[in-house]
């Protein structure tokens, strides 16, 4: 394993990003980073020019030399190949060089040897041109991850209070859509121009050479060009802009309709939004629709112009070439190399358009992504070593604060905290009390005053220290789409701490990640800082967190979160064997405490009542949709094995009657009455169906019923649950039939497709089901009071015999959060993130109204809890908090108050003088 | 046990007397049949009301809280409807129901139960008998403690 040190952990790595403001000339900021490259690039186009311009002069020299037989006049007429001779101008004396005297051929050799160097330039200009391509494909997405690094640098830099004007899908949008381009765009910069430029130059001067007035008419055909051409696309580059920020709006207001769809829904603004969408979408589509009018009436303005030119060589080369002015050879050269010439200027006239596309664009961005007061890249430097503790007292001297409209929310308040000292705020809302523990966070810049620590001002800190050393648990807990576990290890991620493996793919990440400017810590290292939680390893860390998990009284909703979940990677686990063991102890336990009767075991050779006949006929649990009850009377398998046993028409029957005495019950009543509530198998609104269908088959026998009504009636058959449904339909003989036909879906499935249904065995551990169903491994009986709840308290207590409860609890911790954690109710994520703060030790914990969704008795036990944990912990482990209050009523449990009122610090002291002299206190707690 | 077996139970309970053997079919499909062991509850007092039980077999205790412990006031035996107070007036359970023996029940959700007083005036007006009754044994037991009281309060002057 490699020592962090030698994989270059800890480097500077913000090297180019220190200026706080973005270059805003994207050909400044193309060149800054790669400069050596362009140039590079450069060289290697113009040393492939010459073999482009010999690929354009050797079609002449085939056709004029052994072609049209010039210098082979007699059949037997040699010439000589590769002679290499250089014949100065006779100004310089005219001496000659011979260098190569060449090969001595004949007419046929002749012609084989040109067309054989032909070819080898064919390949020599394409093996170049691939070179180039590939070359300015990676200098290009270099720099497209460099610009995108940046932004989201950027971002993670932004001033806490801008983010209130940004929309987060406009955000991403940018970073991802909108600099797209530029990666195209970046690569072909320098080169581009150089390329085409040198190649239209070359076919220039070539034609120029050949006939000097062809040449001139060639090229005042491409000044025109040059110059009309640019300015009918100015319209192009405004409609460019403007599509940009239409489509970026866009985005963020489908952004906000996804974040508030509970407001549109609640308020029927459904159809408003709709009108706002198609409103913005009718805008963008006219917009681009201008786009394309314009840019194909360009287009065909460009090849009309392009094609006036050969139309000219025809009419004038013709006729000098019939006067014999202009010889053929030289004509169709011409003519060739002009092939070669509207190419290069059309893509030219691109790039110059797409330059000042792309430059608007990222200038745009730019602009976006360049508030003032961006936070100084150094004060966010990784920082892999330990920080210092905070050992001093926190000062906030004369802060002030105000909120964006300038109305002042704190006017000068001075409070000091002394290590390890708990100090309550209390006040009614918006009292001056959150913003003193946002700015105490650096949430927010506060207008006047500061805030020291120590010696130092708390801005001029490294976030590093103040994010490892400070804790912040606010009211609103937002939380990414992880495992709770991921969640409660956040606060730990702040470096690398170990490598992982895999060295070359190590290596060849960080060469990347230097050449794009990019931070070089690798996200595949383990980056879990077990000293900061204060453990040694993996093991120590999970105790700790359950302890944690506890004392903020999350420990039992993660148990259930356990019980529910079916983990994966469950095979061969510590996790399988014990829900094995706890299956077994549970039934000993319910044995002995004479509950049996209130649970139904999974028996593969007997029918479980309490299940519906699909789901006896399917003894497992579906992990292939297409084994879910309600697709089964669709599934090809499960009709064949009803067919194989005789059941197909039994069920037809079951189902038949199950119609029958649906409809006769239910069909007079309207479709909100109470009693469908009950009704499982059919909805309100297919009633009238089942009516017609009972209507047409009528009396008809089995065999005569349509296979579509057959199918409904089936799939009504499989849905059945006796007990739940009592139509008293089940007798020995279909149920008997039915296991059967279970014995051979088992054989088939498992020869077929083992992986689409999770069979019950009473020895194994059922992969489809949660833990709590592979202990229980059963129904619980119907119509016997309060038969769950007791078979839960059973189930809780023999795993707590088992001592498994923590097992449960780390199979709860990978518990998927949802989007913005939307799978747990806010008091959940409030604990979370009070959970992960203390999983970090910090020196100093500021809650800012962070438990606000719990009452105020949960709220005691748990503050109670964590000054009892501190005290326990023992010296070193006691930290100073600011706790923002939602009640006033828990200021007991702190070694002082401090008492906000519209803005002032009304009166600090111990908890009790301080309720029986300050009476806005006591009217707040009254 | 079918829905057929549970219509001819239900058919016996004077409380469904008047109701069609359709209907009574149908409240025996939309309802649920709830087994309570001796010594567990239906309900304790002061809970949210959700659903009437009608006692189809056994025995069980009303309880009302006291300061002295919960003392019982009445027991409600087979065919008798407990649990309809709450429902009809929208008040927190006014007592407990305890099983003394086994009991069997039939759970009649709250909607189902005011869905059937509409529909069924004679059903009203049994309910309106049985709730009546109980007024009057109240009234009259009330009196009895107020006069009983009364002597004590004298005895003691």
């Amino acid at each position: 394993m490699l020592e962090p040190q030698e994989r270059g952990f800890g480097r500077d790595y913000s090297g180019s990003f220190k200026s706080s403001h973005m270059n805003p000339n994207l050909f400044r900021y193309i060149w800054q980073h790669t400069r050596q490259d362009q140039l590079k690039i450069i060289s290697i186009i113009l040393i492939s020019l010459p073999f482009l311009f010999l690929s354009l002069d050797l079609p002449k020299l085939i056709v004029n030399g052994p072609i049209q037989g010039r210098n082979f006049t007699t059949p037997d007429a040699t010439t000589r190949f590769l002679e290499l001779k250089f014949v100065l101008p006779s100004w310089l004396g005219g001496a000659q060089l011979d260098l190569f005297d060449g090969f001595e051929m004949g007419r046929m050799g002749y012609l084989v040897a040109l067309s054989m160097v032909f070819l080898l330039l064919v390949c020599i200009n394409g093996l170049f041109k691939f070179y180039i391509n590939t070359f300015k494909g990676r200098l290009g997405e270099r720099m497209l991850r460099r610009l995108r690094y940046e932004l989201v640098d950027r971002v993670l830099r932004f001033p806490v209070p801008h983010f209130k004007k940004v929309k987060p899908a406009e955000v991403a949008t940018m970073v991802k859509d909108e600099v797209e381009p530029l990666g195209g765009f970046i690569g072909d910069s320098f080169v581009q121009p150089v390329f085409l430029f040198g190649q239209a130059a070359t076919a220039m001067v070539f034609i120029l050479v050949q006939s000097f007035w062809l040449g001139l008419i060639a090229a005042s055909i491409v000044l025109i060009q040059a110059f009309l051409i640019p300015r009918l696309r100015q319209r192009l580059l405004v409609l460019g802009k403007q599509q940009q920020l239409t489509a970026r709006d866009l985005a963020g207001r489908v952004g906000e309709v996804v974040d508030g769809i509970a407001e549109v829904r609640t308020n029927d603004a459904t159809n408003y939004e709709r009108a706002d969408v198609a409103n913005r979408l009718a805008r963008i589509f006219f917009i681009r629709y201008e786009l394309y009018q314009r840019k194909f009436f360009v287009k065909f303005l460009n090849n009309f112009l392009a094609q006036l030119t050969p139309f000219l060589f025809f009419l004038i080369g013709g006729y000098f070439a019939i006067r014999g002015t202009l010889d053929i050879g030289q004509l169709v050269a011409v003519i060739a190399a002009y092939k070669d010439l509207p190419g290069p200027i059309k893509e030219l006239i691109d790039w110059d358009q797409q330059r000042q596309d792309v430059q608007i664009k990222y200038g745009q961005v730019c602009e976006q992504f360049s508030p003032a007061m961006l936070r100084d890249a150094a004060l966010q430097a990784p920082e892999p070593g330990d920080v210092a503790r905070i050992d001093r007292e926190i000062q906030v001297k004369g802060l002030t604060v105000t909120d964006d409209t300038g109305a002042r929310v704190l006017e000068p308040c001075d409070l000091t905290i002394a290590p390890g000292e708990w100090l309550a705020a209390v006040g009614e809302y918006n009292s001056g009390a959150e913003v003193t523990a946002e700015a105490m966070a650096r949430l927010l810049v506060p207008s006047g005053g500061r805030i020291r620590i120590g010696d130092h001002d708390l801005e001029s800190l490294p976030e590093s220290m103040t994010g490892r050393r400070i804790a912040y648990v606010g009211p609103d807990t937002y939380m990414r789409n992880t495992t709770l576990r991921q969640s409660l290890l956040l606060g730990l991620m702040n470096h690398p701490r170990r490598a992982n493996g895999n060295g070359d793919r190590h290596e060849r990440y960080v060469y990347e990640a230097q050449a794009s400017g990019n931070i070089e810590l690798d996200i595949a290292d383990d980056w879990i800082d077990y000293a900061r939680a204060g453990v040694d390893d993996s093991g120590g860390l999970n105790r700790r967190i359950l302890e944690i998990l506890a004392i903020v009284e999350l420990d039992d909703d993660v148990f259930e979160f356990g019980l529910r979940s079916s983990p994966d990677g469950v095979a061969g686990s510590q996790l399988e064997t014990k829900m094995i063991e706890a299956r077994l102890a549970l039934a000993k336990k319910l044995a002995a405490s004479g509950l049996s009767h209130l649970v139904e075991r999974f028996d593969p050779t007997r029918y479980q009542s309490l299940a519906t006949i699909g789901e006896n006929l399917v003894f497992g649990a579906a992990i292939d949709a297409s084994f879910q009850p309600e697709r089964l009377s669709t599934n090809p398998l499960v009709l064949d094995i009803l067919v194989q046993n005789e059941l197909d028409q039994r069920l037809v029957e079951v189902g038949r009657k199950i119609a029958a005495t649906v409809v006769e019950l239910f069909a007079d009543l309207p479709p909100d009455h109470p009693f469908f509530d009950r009704l499982s198998f059919v909805k309100p609104e297919e009633l009238p169906a089942y009516k017609t269908m009972l209507g047409r088959i009528g009396n008809r026998p089995t065999e005569g019923i349509e296979a579509a009504d057959k199918a409904m009636l089936l799939a009504l058959a499989l849905g059945y649950n006796e007990p739940r449904h009592r139509l008293n339909q089940l007798d020995d003989d279909i149920t008997r039939r039915i296991v059967e036909a279970r014995r051979s879906m088992i054989d088939r499935i498992g020869a077929t497709n083992a992986k689409a249904v999770a069979i019950y065995e009473p020895e194994g551990y059922n992969v489809g089901s949660s833990l709590e169903s592979n202990i229980l491994f059963g129904r619980v009986a119907l119509g016997i009071a309060d038969a769950p709840a007791r078979i839960r308290r059973a189930m809780r207590e023999t795993l707590a015999d088992l001592g498994l409860r923590d097992l449960v609890l780390e199979t709860g911790l990978e518990f998927q959060a949802g989007p913005g954690g939307k799978r747990l109710t806010q008091a959940q994520r409030q604990k979370i993130s009070l959970a992960r703060a203390l999983l970090k030790r910090p020196d100093f914990l500021i809650v800012n109204r962070g438990l606000s969704s719990l009452g105020a008795r949960t709220q005691r036990t748990i503050i109670a809890a964590i000054r009892e944990s501190a005290r326990t912990q023992g010296a070193g482990s006691h930290f100073a908090v600011f706790w923002v209050l939602a009640s006033p009523v828990l200021v007991d449990q702190f070694d002082r108050v401090a008492v906000f009122h519209e803005g002032h610090i009304t009166a600090t002291g111990a908890p009790a003088a301080v309720l029986s002299e300050n009476d806005h206190l006591q009217r707040l707690v009254a | 046990m079918s829905i057929e077996d549970e219509v001819s139970v239900m058919r016996r309970i004077p409380l469904f007397a008047h109701i069609t053997s359709q209907k009574l079919k149908l409240l025996a499909f939309a309802s649920e049949r709830i087994l309570f062991e001796p010594g567990q509850f239906l309900f304790r007092q002061g809970d949210e009301g959700d659903a009437a039980y009608v006692v189809i077999d056994g025995e069980a205790d009303v309880l009302v809280e006291t300061a002295k412990g919960p003392i019982s006031v009445a027991r409600m035996e087979r065919n008798a409807i407990v649990g309809e107070v709450a429902i009809l007036c929208d008040v927190p359970r006014t007592a407990s129901i305890k099983a003394i023996t086994q009991l069997d029940t039939l759970r009649i959700t709250k909607a189902q139960f005011l869905e059937l007083l509409t529909e069924y005036p004679e059903l009203s007006i049994e309910i309106m008998k049985i709730l009546a009754q109980r007024l009057a044994r109240t009234s009259l037991e009330l009196s009895d403690a107020r006069s009983r009281l009364q002597a004590l309060g004298n005895a003691s002057a």
